[in-house]
């Protein structure tokens, strides 16, 4: 199993390679100097900054050498310093902008997940076991509603129903008092209060594929010999429903969490958008837009990165659950 | 004494599907002593694994059993040591009731037809065996892993001490199997089920199963309801047989008896049709295979179901009123027009 591990991280490199590489290049992308432009920019706002500074900047980025004594000096920062860059348009080291909202788009993608699997599972198990019934045909056109109607769409309509309903304001990740605050606990408290909300919603149209899946797999294992057999044992109905064919139908769960957590990433950089939550997503954009290229360069790396980190557990995850994947390894 | 272990009477189980109701079990009769062996035999699609499940109360939707009787005759330990018999007319317990289900695996246990679908591939074997001793036995988790141990020893297990936390897919198709019989003994049921145990499993693998079931039925004194479509098995394995043919009992008698006098058209067709040692390659050629198919479960022949099928059919006759069940001698009984009581 470790040795499997240690060989699932080797494989990560030449990855990880690959992204810084394109990552790289979108930074180079626009025409021009970096730091001439942000010198330039830096002056007309009438800061005066000293030579020795612009220099000693030019030396750290490596700039006016080949692009390829650019990219290890840039690696290197990252690498050795935690220095991604400077932000032309917010005028402060990306590594001051960034990890707060990595990390709460990380927790919300987490937390949508952690959601959608606990109604989905129940749901799908419950759906299976009771084929053709009324609740198992309530719960098919509903999920096909949920997995019909795109997720920002979800936003607008609970956003205006917590609105004019129940008199919530469903914008943003904190209270306004909280918002620039320094991590405390009632910072935390006020997040837990304010997740739910878009936690929910991204959770939305992945549960309702979730509860398709759930119910397909669970249907193809639960007429298998093994089943009958655990119930020729004399085992409960519910206990051997969920310790053999739920196990086995989970499998797939296990193996796409890394990719689940990715197309949640993406769910949630638009739903950032329509409901002003401070993660990456809204920031992301302003960057590309505004072509402030090493804080758009470093998100590109950081979520592309988390993907391939999350392929990781699932394989993990995935050999740990199934004993045949774990000996193959 | 009560010698009588099971009965079933005129047991009938369809299942209602959207196409028809196909009638899988219409009307089947026997009953099994205690310590004895009964074959089932019948082509497939006759019935056998139903009537097993109908007798485990595990017949899936959307079949039930419609009609019938089938009795247990429980021997439960009284205080002063003696034992009496417990009548359980499982036809009208309920099927996932915790009667039915502490009856399950523990007096009546299952041994598959496919060793290798039978065992969860995610769980141990360990793990799996021990489960059904912990369900009927108050034991530890300690003892039982100890039992487990012990049963897999019992059904020859090359070092069940490092065996028993193996994976199915880490076993041989012939040591699954050793795993599933193991289970189904580690209560000591006093009723086998066991449905064409060895179908999956390679001749020689099968010699060794079978040698390996019937010394441990002596040691253990069960009963065996051993269900299969091989007659040479049958001779090997049982001492009473049953032959079915459509959800029906065409002909019951001692295993001697099939083979030397069968009654039923069906049954001399059956045995015409498996190859003997000694009989020239030509012959073997020229083997018997029963004309035609087992019509369609949805549509049962009128009369005799046989009848489209027989080679001694009267016209008018067996293609109109269907036979009754008789017995034709003592101990042995036939369902064909050609016989009187
Ligand atoms: N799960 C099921 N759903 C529908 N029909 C079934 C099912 N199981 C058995 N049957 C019907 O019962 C008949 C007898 O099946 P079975 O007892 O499995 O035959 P066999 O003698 O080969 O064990 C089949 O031909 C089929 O029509
Ligand atoms: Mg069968």
């Amino acid at each position: 199993m470790l040795a499997y591990i240690v060989r699932r991280i080797l494989i990560m490199i030449p990855t990880l390679f690959l992204i810084s590489v394109i990552s790289f290049a979108l930074i180079q992308l626009p025409p021009g100097d970096y730091l001439t432009s942000y010198v330039a920019q830096l002056r007309s706002m009438g800061d005066n900054i000293q030579q020795e500074a612009i220099d000693a900047m030019r030396d750290r980025y490596g700039l006016g050498q080949p692009v390829y004594v650019q990219y290890f000096k840039w690696i290197e920062g990252i690498v050795t310093r935690g220095d991604w860059g400077q932000s032309m348009e917010w005028q402060k080291p990306v590594s001051e902008l960034i990890w707060e909202r990595m990390g709460l788009t990380v927790v919300l993608a987490v937390f949508s997940l952690l959601v959608s699997w606990l109604i989905a599972i129940p749901v799908g198990v419950y759906s299976a076991t009771h084929q053709y019934s009324m609740p198992d045909y309530a719960m098919s056109i509903l999920s096909f509603v949920g997995v019909g109607v795109p997720a920002f769409l979800w936003a607008l309509i609970i956003m205006y129903f917590a609105q004019t309903q129940l008199g919530m304001n469903v914008g943003g990740l904190f209270s306004q008092q909280y918002l620039e605050a320094p991590w405390t606990w009632d910072r935390v408290v006020d997040l837990l209060k304010h997740i739910w909300i878009p936690g929910l919603i991204v959770a939305i149209e992945n549960t309702a594929g979730e509860i398709r899946t759930t119910r397909a797999n669970l249907l193809d294992e639960i007429n298998k010999p093994y089943v009958e057999l655990a119930r020729a044992k004399g085992l409960t109905e519910n206990r051997l429903i969920w310790k053999y064919p739920v196990r086995v139908a989970m499998n797939p769960f296990f193996s796409t969490v890394g990719w689940s957590l990715a197309n949640r990433i993406s769910s949630i950089t638009l739903m950032s958008v329509v409901l002003s939550l401070q993660t990456t997503g809204p920031m992301q954009l302003r960057a590309l837009l505004s072509q402030d290229m090493y804080l758009a360069g470093s998100f590109l790396v950081l979520l592309s990165t988390l993907t391939v980190v999350g392929t990781l557990i699932s394989d993990i995850l995935l050999a740990w659950v199934d004993p045949r994947i774990r000996m193959e390894a | 004494m009560d010698n009588t272990l099971l009965e079933v009477k005129n047991l009938k189980t369809y299942f209602f599907l959207d196409e028809g109701t196909a009638r899988a079990v219409d009307g089947v009769d026997f009953e099994i002593k205690r310590g004895q062996t009964l074959g089932i035999v019948g082509e497939s699609g006759c019935g056998k694994s139903v009537t097993a499940r109908s007798v485990l109360r595990i017949v899936p939707k959307p079949g039930r059993i419609v009609e019938g009787e089938i009795t247990l005759h429980r021997l439960v330990a009284k205080q002063d040591g003696s034992k009496m018999t417990d009548l359980i007319r499982l036809t009208e317990v309920d099927p996932m009731g915790s009667l039915m289900r502490g009856l399950r695996g523990s007096e009546m246990a299952l041994v598959p037809q496919e060793p290798m679908a039978s065992l969860s591939p995610v769980h141990t074997i360990g793990d799996q065996i021990g489960e059904a001793i912990r369900l009927h036995q108050k034991v530890s988790k300690a003892e039982a892993r100890a039992k487990t141990i012990q049963m897999l020893e019992l059904v020859g297990f090359p070092r069940p001490k490092q065996r028993v936390d193996a994976y199915p897919y880490q076993l041989s198709g012939g040591l699954r199997q050793r795993a599933v019989i193991a289970m189904a003994l580690s209560c000591h049921p006093s009723l086998l089920i066991a449905d064409e145990p060895t179908t999956a499993l390679d001749v020689t693998t099968e010699a060794q199963i079978l040698k390996l079931m019937r010394s441990l039925q002596q040691e253990l004194g069960m009963a065996i309801m051993y269900i299969t479509h091989n007659l040479g098995v049958v001779a090997q394995m049982t001492e009473r047989v049953i032959v079915m043919y459509m959800g029906k009992v065409v002909e019951e008698a001692n295993v001697d008896t099939i083979f030397h006098n069968p009654l039923h058209p069906y049954t001399s067709a059956l045995l015409r049709s498996i190859p003997r040692l000694g009989m020239k390659a030509r012959e073997r050629q020229r083997l018997a295979s029963i004309r035609g198919t087992v019509p369609d479960p949805y549509a049962i022949p009128k009369g005799c179901s046989f009848h489209p099928r027989c080679d001694k059919k009267i016209r008018g006759v067996c293609d109109q009123q269907e036979p009754t069940y008789i017995e034709v001698e003592p101990g042995h009984k036939a369902r064909c027009v050609l016989y009187k009581q």
